[in-house]
């Protein structure tokens, strides 16, 4: 399960959407969820890896899952991406 | 007695015995260890009593800052959770056979460095986040005690390298009058803390911890940006004036942030606030603001590889809209060119680029960029009460052009089925002489004028207010300004429509009563001099500003413009 997302915060990803980001990524022990941006991939579970992305806006990032719950976890991260303001859905 | 310069970073005075907050200092050195389970052990014991702590601070920030500062601490405990951070100091203490304190040193020193090489400025200060987050786990894996500026029980200076976003949370604003550092500007932690805490803040001194002892009396002038070291008898009576001064000003200011803007003689003006970007709202709507009076949306396009798209715009417009709930925006559509450059967009050099191709001129030659940033205007406009301006209009054509664009764009949007306000003013920027003159034609058909001095009164002095040798020039007051800006307001109040100013002239205390006086509707300007503007406005009665405006108009010089406004005052 994938979905592509642009950044359209004016600050990129910071330090509190990205808290909330692996906040809901962690909800969902079953299931690993990825982020993929500029060729890098790095789990949703570790803020140092999201942060280490440096996204900025403007950028385009993958967001993925794979496990049990893979449908409910991309759900939820959607819901960070659109609700903080962080991201549309891309395509 | 020893002066010392910095950065105002949070407004006030604060007079008090300093407190050196000095972190403890250690080495860490590499130790070969044999019982790895002890090491996991202990570090584990050390990331709990951490994560403890941090909880504990995070509970005190939300209570006292509210949720927005506390969210910085979740993110040290997400870090100290962080399986990228934790893991490889654990494979680090199993397979290098090393010390606790050693293995995350080290894997912690990798992130700052990847922070500190990010392109963006907000990352790299997440160094510091990192920097303190481990500084607080290495301090008990070293069984280090120090004192936190929390068990602070008499009113102090704190007088530090830096203060790390912990620190800050922990200081008690009781005992806590201010705080001066080396480091830091003012968007970094520290100072937008002590803005929040409200307390007197002075950093990036350079030289604080090297001239200052335990016990010394220190005045921190976070209005001037100075720190004075053990002043004399008077040097202290005059900051306690000057801070008694400050304190009782802002009381007063505070009181008028919720109260509309009225004259001694009960006529409302609006004041409303310049802003660069979404961000900039908050201090609007902190100082009163009753709306925003020019949206320069340059910024949206600076800093940047390509043009923004239109959903980078829409957002932008849109969140400003939302925000403002329903008090007036007015957007001023791109203002770039001349001395203004985009990378990614090449233009000639000109040889003289204020009177050159820019702003409306380019957006009439460029219509894909014009275009696209209406369509975004267009599509936020139900989020609010938007109102948009177009820039360097001198000509009724090129306004009755650009207008001609938007209405197309308007009715391609319907077209498409997408919701569009129908209540949107349009008007003008009024900073070139030939539309000032032609005021009462334009007025037909714009639905506002906002004046912009800075341009009006380089064009109408013929003076680049970029060259020092001809700054004298820069004239807000000469009678010739005066009346150009009577021109407009009267030519807009003669087809009922309204007038405001947005150059740095409709801020400034001198003019105000003549702007009052000629009639101006709105003043807009930086938002730190609403509140005092407020106050001013109150004190001063309009019909009194007419006269005092109709007096000045007749005047010859700007300094005897000067003088009389300066009359009423004494």
């Amino acid at each position: 399960m994938e979905k592509t997302f642009k950044i359209v915060d004016e600050d990129g990803i910071h330090a509190r959407p990205a808290t909330a980001l692996v906040t809901a990524a962690n909800k969902f022990a079953s299931t690993e969820s990825f982020a993929e941006a500029k060729g890098k991939k790095v789990t949703l579970k570790s803020i140092l890896g999201v942060l280490s992305l440096g996204l900025e806006q403007g950028d385009v990032i993958v967001l993925s899952t794979q496990g049990a719950e893979e449908d409910a976890a991309l759900k939820a991260l959607t819901d960070v991406m659109v609700n903080e303001g962080l991201g549309e859905i891309n395509g | 007695m020893a002066n010392i310069l910095g950065i105002a970073a949070s407004s006030g005075i604060a007079i008090a015995k300093a407190f050196r907050l000095e972190h403890p200092e250690y080495e860490i050195t590499k130790r070969s260890i044999s019982d790895t389970d002890a090491e996991l052990a202990k570090l584990d014991a050390a990331l709990e009593i951490s994560k403890t702590e941090l909880e504990a601070i995070k509970e005190r920030t939300l209570q006292e800052m509210g949720a927005k500062k506390a969210e910085i601490f979740e993110s040290h405990l997400l870090i100290l959770n962080d399986p990228e951070l934790i893991s490889p100091v654990k494979d680090k203490i199993a397979t290098e056979m090393v010390n606790a304190e050693f293995a995350l040193n080290e894997v912690a020193a990798q992130f700052v460095t990847m922070f500190e090489n990010m392109k963006s400025t907000y990352l790299q200060e997440r160094a510091a986040d990192m920097r303190d987050v481990s500084k607080r786990v290495l301090n008990h894996l070293m069984g280090v005690n120090f004192q936190s500026p929390a068990e602070i029980r008499e009113e102090v200076v704190i007088i530090a390298e830096d203060l790390t976003p912990s620190d800050t949370a922990q200081l008690d604003r009781n005992f806590v009058k201010g705080f001066t550092t080396n480091i830091g500007g003012r968007t970094s932690h520290s100072a937008i803390m002590a803005r929040s805490l409200e307390i007197p803040a002075v950093v990036g001194t350079k030289e604080v911890m090297e001239v200052i002892q335990n016990g010394d009396i220190v005045i921190v002038d976070g209005l001037e940006g100075n720190v004075i070291v053990n002043p004399d008898e008077a040097t202290l009576a005059e900051y306690r004036a000057k801070g008694a001064a400050y304190e009782a000003q802002v009381t007063e200011w505070r009181k008028l942030r919720d109260e509309v803007t009225v004259s001694k003689d009960g006529v409302h003006v609006e004041l409303a606030a310049n802003i660069g970007t979404p961000n900039d709202v908050a201090g609007v709507l902190d100082n009163g603001g009753e709306g925003v009076g020019l949206y320069r949306t340059e910024f949206l396009y600076m800093g940047r590889d390509e043009l923004p798209s239109e959903d980078v715009q829409f957002n932008a417009y849109k969140t400003v809209l939302e925000k403002m709930a329903g008090k007036p925006v007015v957007v001023r559509t791109l203002d770039i060119g001349g001395d203004k450059e985009l990378p990614y967009l090449v233009l000639p050099k000109e040889m003289n680029p204020f009177l050159g191709f820019r702003a409306i001129r380019l957006c009439l030659d460029r219509q894909d960029i014009f275009r696209t940033q209406l369509r975004a205007l267009l599509r936020a406009s139900v989020y609010g009460d938007l109102r948009i301006m177009f820039p360097m209009i001198a000509t009724l054509m090129e306004f009755r052009e650009a207008k001609a664009v938007l209405v197309e764009e308007k009715e391609k949007l319907v077209a498409e089925g997408v919701a569009v306000s129908d209540n949107i003013q349009l008007g003008i920027m009024v900073e070139i002489p030939s539309t000032a003159v032609l005021a009462d034609q334009f007025a037909k058909e714009v639905d506002f004028f906002s004046i912009g001095t800075n341009d009006l009164i380089q064009y109408t002095m013929a003076a680049d207010r970029m060259n020092e040798r001809v700054s004298y020039l820069y004239q807000p007051y000469n009678p010739s300004i005066l009346r150009l800006v009577k021109m407009v307001i009267d030519a807009a109040h003669k087809e009922g429509k309204w007038t405001g100013m947005c150059g740095e002239m409709a801020g400034d205390a001198t003019a105000i009563p003549l702007l009052l006086g000629l009639g101006l509707d709105e003043f807009s300007m930086s938002a730190s001099s609403i509140l005092p503007a407020r106050s001013q406005l109150a004190k001063l009665s309009k019909a009194d500003m007419q006269e005092l405006a109709a007096k000045a108009l007749d005047m010859q010089t700007a300094e005897q413009v000067v003088e009389l406004v300066q009359a009423i005052h004494a």
